[in-house]
């Protein structure tokens, strides 16, 4: 059998008293998509702030591939495979779009400790970068300080970002938040397009996209799993009308 | 353009000793080297984003080191200066361990406490360090024979040695490890989610400053014949960090502009002015109130926006 993509056993963190995730086990295949709902404040963000090594869970543990990751450090992860998006955008705003996706490159060679050499000799991360950027409709913007671009635009670099690293598994937070029904759709095709090789995992509250481009879904209330399973499933479990879809 | 406009400042560097009389070719050679350390020092606040009030620590021990090989054990120059160099990596890394636990605020604290430390014990120690007298009598090297006794031959010796660090400085914060250093200074988490370690990244930063401010406590000892416990306080520090920002931190012209603009007030503003440190403070607020981001970067745009306005 080959090991999950991602599993988490028994995972549990609290701020203080206030227990944000709670006794969670998640079990994803290599290429599945899956998405992740539930209300303000049910979790998910701080689920993948784990998952991403940025806050330590207090007992569990998470796997990758199959290998025990809950002591690695987030740089560690993205060298086994992880990349994720932010909720809140996270650019390198006075730099170029080229340069961004340029750095996303960089994390995962060693040419990233090179001291004596300077970074736009490298003209394949250049054109690897531009490749990226060709991929999510952004190449004519290269050469433009991410300042400069609109807010669609921008969640589009960071996409950018993630997929030129090439993941294992991918980690996408409110991908379509804030965008006009044009850049929705854009986006989505986008992820649509996400090679199998490339787990995806979504938050998303735009049910609408979200649900076309999932095939497993995950409800989280106040820190647990609800509910768990295929995507149809889901959405008729009594459970998920009463605590999200409120019909 | 930029290499255009740069010909004339190259031949007026090279020139100045055949023009200019030993007073200001010494007062450039002084230049150079508070240049080379306020470059070193641009590395942490300017590129690093840690600012730190305790990098007169590596041109003091840079500096004490050699003139103690040099003066007490009968050590030549050679050696005493690699010695001296691998002594302040040595201590940056050591340092680095330490400071680089916090960040900001706590960051600068942690530096200035350790540099702190080592001027207390230049002051104290005085049977190895000769306390409040500082050690004089000292020797400036020969290097392949060629004595650096008079100003102009100094003078050369400096210029060269400023412009392999100024090269060698320029290049470290345009590779990609330049990148990665800017990147962690703007968004660690990201850059942690990308792969990069922003610790090592930091603490890889903090050594190289730490070399070269090495190589400016070499210099700074070998110009003078004499050191004493103040090339240790804090007053070096903050003069270091005030030129870093007064000239526009995270440019690579910024530091060497506030580093001769805090000198040459230093150098004459003393001359009619007791207290010349208040006269430094005002020009530094002006500076502060009237562009933020320094001197080099406040000129840049004013060049800008003059150019767009002839337009």
């Amino acid at each position: 059998m080959t090991p999950h993509a991602l599993e988490i056993i028994n995972l549990h963190k609290a701020f203080g008293g206030l227990s944000v995730t709670q006794n969670v086990n998640l079990a994803i295949r290599p290429g599945e998509r899956r998405l992740i709902i539930g209300p303000n404040g049910a979790g998910k963000t701080t689920l993948f702030n784990q998952i991403s090594g940025d806050m330590r869970p207090n007992s569990g543990q998470i796997s990758l591939f199959g290998t025990d990751v809950t002591q690695f450090a987030p740089y560690k992860r993205a060298h086994f495979g992880l990349s994720r998006t932010y909720q809140i955008i996270t650019l390198f705003t006075g730099d170029t779009l080229e340069h961004n996706v340029t750095l996303g490159l960089l994390g995962l060679r060693s040419s990233r400790w090179q001291m004596w050499r300077p970074l736009s000799f490298y003209g394949d991360l250049t054109a690897e970068a531009h490749r990226t950027l060709d991929a999510v409709g952004l190449l004519h913007l290269a050469a433009h300080p991410v300042s400069d671009i609109a807010y669609g635009e921008k969640r589009r670099v960071e996409l950018a970002m993630a997929l030129a690293q090439k993941p294992r598994v991918l980690l996408l937070d409110e991908p379509l938040a804030g965008l006009s029904n044009t850049e929705r759709s854009q986006v989505k095709s986008l992820i649509a397009s996400i090679p199998r090789e490339t787990t995806v995992i979504m938050i998303e509250h735009d049910m609408d996209t979200a649900l076309d481009l999932a095939e497993t879904v995950t409800l989280l209330n106040y820190g647990r799993v609800i509910v768990d399973g295929d995507r149809d499933s889901v959405i008729a479990d009594e459970r998920t009308r009463e605590v999200y879809l409120g019909v | 353009m930029k290499w255009i406009a740069a010909t004339p400042l190259v031949a007026l560097l090279l020139l100045l000793p055949f023009f200019a009389g030993d007073f200001y070719v010494n007062l450039a050679s002084q230049i150079l080297i508070a240049a080379i350390f306020a470059l070193s020092l641009n590395l942490l606040v300017g590129y690093g984003g840690m600012t730190s009030l305790g990098h007169a620590s590596y041109l003091g021990v840079g500096a004490y080191i050699s003139a103690l090989l040099t003066s007490r054990y009968g050590f030549g120059h050679g050696p005493a200066a690699i010695i001296s160099i691998t002594g302040t990596i040595a201590m940056a890394a050591f340092f680095g361990v330490i400071a680089l636990r916090a960040t900001g605020l706590g960051f600068l604290m942690i530096t200035l406490a350790l540099s702190q430390v080592l001027w207390g014990l230049a002051y104290r120690m005085s049977n190895v360090t000769n306390g409040d007298n500082g050690i004089a009598g000292l020797t400036r090297p020969m290097p392949f024979g060629i004595s650096l006794d008079s100003a102009a031959s100094f003078y050369r010796f400096a210029l060269l040695v400023a412009a392999v660090a100024f090269l060698m400085m320029a290049i470290f914060v345009s590779s990609s490890f330049g990148s990665s250093l800017k990147g962690v200074r703007d968004q660690p988490r990201r850059m942690a989610a990308l792969g990069f370690n922003p610790w090592m990244i930091r603490w890889i930063t903090f050594i190289y400053a730490g070399f070269w401010g090495g190589v400016s406590g070499l210099l700074y000892v070998y110009y003078n014949k004499y050191i004493h416990p103040t090339s240790l306080s804090i007053t070096s520090s903050a003069e270091a960090l005030l030129g870093v920002i007064a000239g526009g931190s995270g440019t690579l012209g910024g530091p060497v502009v506030g580093a001769a603009l805090v000198l040459l007030l230093k150098n004459y503003a003393s001359a009619y002015l007791e207290r010349w440190n208040m006269l430094l403070g005002l020009v530094f607020l002006f500076i502060v109130l009237m562009m933020p981001t320094g001197i080099v970067p406040g000129l840049a745009r004013l060049m800008t926006r003059l150019r767009r306005g002839l337009r």
